[in-house]
């Protein structure tokens, strides 16, 4: 059977000489663990763990109406973004739906950063170049991802140890604030992001530099703790925070009333894509919504896993999993707008069996400040 | 690089089988251990419950996905690792040890001789992975 060969990133012979086991994850040859993953979460949450987040896709959008068209193609309010600030926010589709969710970064008036979902970052592009063309702007839209290496580095000794092999001072960069600086002598753009719900950096590379930027994390960590992580704690971790996954949590169908993403939505600044589409929704209701739940009988409602409600189909789950945190079986789901209340009682379909869960207020987790 | 215990047989389906007469003890594998990762649940039948080779004999749990374990021979269920209920994660530690699974009256004791020797099975995971 003729195949696509997988597409590896800078680190993918650093993850294979360590031992790290790989996964197809999306097409892209990754390490979903390292030592394990429930070892890769409590380290992240205790003391620091270091990610190849190297396959995310990077877009570019320059020139004199870079920030028309960002404004134009995102949800979240872009003429806020002050240089050197960050913002999550949504790629949507005019019907509401998700093209996909994305980081914008603000480098200058004439300079958009974005940091989009690997298996998405062509039709991304493609998406937001079209949009460029409709509507005229003056603006190059760039498809930066091989130039990039994006390394994130997560944990409440993250500050610490970067800090040891960069000259930028850390502690001045604000959580979703960003600085063009140097990690180990290697120019990097140092973000104060990350998908762990914990403190952390998210650095990008040149990538022929990132196992040179990989390997001085590592010892500059080593007085910490630190381990490599793989992809499986890089999924509890963002789920104890609630953070959305694309293709779970949101897609095509899905838009960010429903996906309790509201407050990535700024309608009052402006004509948006997906605007008129999302307002009709929130002016006739919304008919289902996002919610945390915790399972009450024995069992883990996973991805896919079917939800019923009085003996009739309610929706489903969209992740799932043992929250190695908070010591509960947790997830996301669907449900139909009037049982989204917390304390809400529902079944989840485990193997054949209707297993107990209900309705928790979410994140799970939050860091202690 | 794991070691794999030569008196017992093994499947391609990554459970061992040690035979003694016509009893014989099931667990999974150090490799199937080590694929699932951290083990959160483990689903046995009941003792008296009849099994079939090459069905489904319960399951495995980890935090990552669930998995089905299938009979590697046939026979009744005398005995089952109760250990297990309290403390899956003893399958991540001594899976062909402490964390067997079941205990089994072979209905079949010929079959097996259709498993894989260490040797063979070591030879079908290096290939595997």
């Amino acid at each position: 059977m003729a195949e696509t060969p997988l597409k590896r990133t800078p680190l993918n012979a650093v993850h294979r000489a360590s031992g790290a086991k790989m996964v197809d994850f999306g097409g892209w040859d990754m390490p979903v663990q390292y030592s394990g993953l429930v070892d890769e979460h409590h380290t992240v949450r205790r003391a620091v763990g270091l990610f190849d987040v190297s396959h995310m896709g990077e877009i570019e959008i320059h020139g004199p109406d870079a920030q028309k068209l960002t404004e134009y193609v995102t949800t979240n309010n872009v003429a806020k973004l002050k240089h050197g600030q960050a913002h999550y926010s949504g790629l949507l589709y005019e019907h509401g739906g998700f093209v996909d969710d994305i980081l914008v970064h603000k480098v200058a008036d004439d300079f958009y950063f974005i940091c989009v979902n690997a298996s998405n970052q062509e039709k991304d592009f493609e998406h937001i170049v079209a949009a460029q063309q409709a509507k005229g702007f003056d603006a190059v839209v760039d498809f930066a991802s091989d130039r990039y290496a994006q390394i994130a580095v997560q944990g409440p000794r993250a500050l610490q140890t970067l800090q040891k092999i960069t000259p930028n001072e850390l502690s001045g960069i604000k959580y979703y604030w960003f600085e063009e600086g140097s990690v180990a002598g290697i120019p990097a753009r140092i973000a104060h992001t990350g998908y762990t719900g914990e403190d952390g950096f998210e650095i990008y590379v040149e990538p022929t530099q990132a196992p040179h930027v990989w390997q001085a994390l590592l010892l500059a960590g080593a007085e910490f703790g630190i381990k490599p992580c793989g992809l499986g704690a890089r999924n509890t971790l963002r789920l104890e925070a609630k953070m959305a996954l694309y293709g779970h949590e949101i897609h095509a169908s899905l838009t960010p009333l429903e996906a309790d993403l509201g407050w990535i939505v700024k309608f009052d600044k402006g004509d948006f894509q997906g605007r008129d589409a999302l307002l009709k929704q929130r002016d006739s209701g919304l008919t289902r919504k996002l919610v945390g739940f915790e399972m009450i009988g024995r069992g883990i409602g996973r991805d896919g896993y079917e939800i019923s409600s009085d003996g009739a189909p309610a929706g489903w789950v969209t992740s799932g999993s043992p929250g190695p945190t908070v010591g509960k079986n947790i997830g996301l789901c669907y449900l139909p707008i009037h049982k989204t209340q917390i304390g809400q009682q529902f079944q989840v379909t485990v193997r054949e069996q209707a297993v107990d869960a209900v309705v928790v207020p979410t994140p799970f987790y939050k860091r202690p400040k | 690089m794991s070691t794999y215990p030569e008196h017992f047989v093994y499947t391609k389906e990554h459970e061992w089988v040690n035979a003694a007469g016509d009893t014989a003890t099931v667990g999974i594998t150090d490799h199937a251990q080590h694929e699932l990762g951290d083990i959160v649940y483990v689903d046995l039948p009941k003792v008296g419950a009849h099994i079939e080779q090459g069905k489904t004999l319960g399951s495995v749990e980890s935090v990552k996905a669930v998995s089905d374990i299938y009979a590697p021979i046939s026979g009744e269920v005398t005995e089952i690792n109760e250990t297990l209920t309290a403390a899956p994660e003893k399958l991540n530690e001594d899976p062909h040890g402490i964390a067997w699974l079941v205990k089994v009256k072979m209905s079949a004791p010929d079959e097996i001789k259709k498993l894989l020797s260490a040797a063979d099975y070591q030879t079908y995971v290096g290939a595997e992975s």
